[in-house]
């Protein structure tokens, strides 16, 4: 039902979108321009005449003043025009079709890993509050917060791969499935599924499952402090009290009522979570040799490839905006006093 | 008296309190209205939890607390699910609060019959529709789909009786049930408990700080100080209360019409709270 009110939300929650891309878009263009990089020597080399140099300079648009440098730029982006990456001579985009989705494929599962482990211990330690189990769970999850990844990494690798050969070890598959199936959407999963490659899928799965769980693990901790606090708040409620008068079981009145109460808040900070590890694991993505955005985004800042850096960052702030976007649909499914 | 309710000799001690919140509490309640009267922190409130043992933080004591044919002391948590809700249950204070705020309130009161009963959803609805009837609320299936925050006070207090008497229990405790609402519906919400109360036989024990209320509404009438019961009274004899505490409490209320003095303060002495009551 579309009342007035509602649709003035819309609008303005469409406005607040809008402003904040172009906000977006400054900065992007900003960090272009004032990096001390120069896009014009990364093109044509250090042994380049004066003459090549100023051509290629004034192609760029680099002779214009800087407003018209904005504009040229929002025009490229918003017909899809990224530019090309000096370092891989690729479109950008292209690029990025690439290694994101090898980082969705690993946020993703991690994702569910985290939130699936994170909210069960935070619900348990919150009903076993200050008995053995809660002290259990505390200890875990400051384990996952402060191990250093890369080092987790490691000695998993060491142990599960090395040692015990129950996984696979780094690189998204068996070197020897590599450029078996087709590439349609560059996720190794859904391509392998797509040609009916079962063992090249098992393959995947096998190298995906410990990086994941690693990633999973590490931001599960945040979420179980966070949940626990969550569901402290709702268990003193009186509500709960009405739930057990009525006859339900602990666990009864934890499920059918304190969880649904705390939905909302859950789903903000694990899609804060998500979009963390979708800005790219660097470390974990380096110990697993996994080719994804995290090592695509910080290779490209070394080497000063200014059109590819000014993407990623683009497309984090996008994937920031469209979770918070997310989140808020969310919390009008999951609250009716929202609606 | 067909006693529904013995308690003797209660205590219930919160862990890491100093002192029992209740000590030696002993009463009996047949098929009447008991009204349990006592200031803030009387323990007036845990004698209600006590009853259905939902004080997680605390423990409980007594010589008997026998409910029927069944000794509550003795219950193990899982059979005393089966006790809560269905054979004793009770109303709380402010529906702000004691209702689930994203669930909606017929669905809450139906899930009252679903613990209990075994049954299909539209079994459910119905009965708390026509429950819902019951306590005078009209256009019943509207009501059903709202939220909690979508209903009046005394509406939510309305649906709270209904999610308790759903079932018929034979014993319901009212804790502090028109505390939280505007004085011109309390009568109103009283009215409607008092009619299905007497109409169905079931014990009703109301916890109050209003001795008005509890005079016109019970039988009688427990005085609490300090966790003990200092008196126990009729109802209608409230007037002739022996003990100096409850003197003090009717001392205490200003009446229309009375001398324009100042009231006397409320005298609490500490021995009250030491004597041992029969």
């Amino acid at each position: 039902m579309l009342t007035r009110s509602r649709t003035r939300g819309l609008l303005r929650q469409a406005g607040t979108i809008a402003v904040t891309l172009l906000g977006l878009l400054v900065l992007t263009f900003a960090i272009g321009r004032l990096m001390p990089a120069d896009p014009v020597r990364a093109i044509v080399g250090e042994e380049a005449t004066q003459d090549t140099y100023m051509q290629v300079y004034q192609e760029l648009g680099l002779d214009r003043p800087l407003p018209m440098q904005f504009l040229m730029y929002l025009r490229d982006v918003l017909t899809g025009d990224f530019g090309t990456s000096i370092r891989t001579g690729q479109p950008v985009l292209n690029d990025i079709l690439t290694v994101m989705p090898a980082t969705l494929e690993l946020a993703t599962l991690a994702i569910l890993i985290g939130a699936t482990l994170g909210i069960t211990l935070g619900v348990i330690a919150a009903v076993k509050k200050d008995r053995w189990q809660d002290q259990v769970i505390r200890v875990f999850s400051l384990m996952g917060h402060s191990m250093p990844i890369f080092w987790t990494g490691m000695i998993a690798l060491l142990i599960f791969y090395a040692a015990l050969g129950w996984v696979g070890g780094g690189g998204r598959m068996e070197d020897y499935f590599i450029g078996l199936v087709p590439e349609v959407t560059n996720f190794i999963l859904i391509d392998a599924a797509l040609a009916g490659e079962w063992e090249v899928f098992w393959s995947a799965l096998n190298h995906l499952i410990l990086p994941a769980s690693l990633l999973g693990y590490s931001s599960s901790a945040y979420i179980t402090r966070m949940t626990r606090s969550f569901m402290l708040d709702q268990i003193n409620q009186e509500y709960i009290t009405t739930a057990r008068v009525k006859g339900l079981s602990v666990r009864q009145t934890i499920w059918r009522h304190a969880f649904l109460n705390i939905r909302v808040q859950l789903v903000t900070i694990v899609a804060l979570a998500y979009g963390a590890l979708l800005e790219g694991a660097v470390l974990i993505e380096t110990v697993f040799s996994w080719p994804g955005f995290g090592q695509y985004l910080t290779s490209n800042l070394m080497i000063g490839d200014m059109n590819a850096v000014m993407t990623c960052v683009l497309l984090v702030g996008v994937i920031f905006i469209a979770l918070n976007l997310l989140s808020d649909v969310l919390y009008r499914v999951f609250d009716p006093r929202t609606r | 008296m067909d006693t529904i309710l013995d308690i003797q000799n209660l205590t219930v001690h919160y862990r890491g309190s100093p002192a029992p919140a209740v000590r030696g509490v002993s009463f009996q309640l047949g098929r009447e209205r008991l009204g349990i009267v006592g200031e803030s922190g009387s323990g007036k409130s845990t004698v209600g939890r006590a009853i259905l043992k939902l004080l997680p933080s605390a423990d409980i004591t007594a010589d008997k607390m026998q409910f029927q044919d069944t000794d509550l002391l003795a219950l193990p948590e899982k059979r005393m699910l089966e006790v809560r809700g269905k054979r004793i249950s009770m109303i709380l204070q402010d529906p702000k609060f004691s209702l689930n705020p994203i669930r909606k309130v017929g669905d809450q009161v139906a899930e009252a019959w679903r613990v209990h009963m075994k049954c299909s959803a539209a079994e459910a609805k119905a009965k708390a529709l026509q429950m819902l009837s019951a306590v005078a609320i009209r256009d019943v299936e509207r009501v059903y789909d709202l939220y909690p925050h979508q209903v009046s006070g005394g509406m939510g207090q309305r649906i709270m009786i209904a999610m308790m008497l759903l079932t018929e229990p034979e014993l319901v405790i009212a804790d502090e049930p028109t505390s939280a609402l505007d004085v011109t519906v309390r009568m109103q919400v009283l009215s409607i408990l008092d009619g299905l109360v007497r109409d169905r036989g079931i014990g009703l024990v109301v916890i109050s700080h209003d001795l008005n209320l509890v005079r016109n509404f019970c039988d009688r009438v427990l005085i609490m100080y300090a966790g003990r019961v200092v008196e126990t009274l009729k109802a209608s004899e409230l007037d002739r209360a022996q003990h100096p505490y409850t003197r003090g409490l009717l001392a205490a209320q200003p009446r229309i019409g009375g001398p324009r003095q100042p009231l006397p303060v409320l005298q609490r002495r500490p021995e009250w709270a030491e004597e041992a009551r029969t």
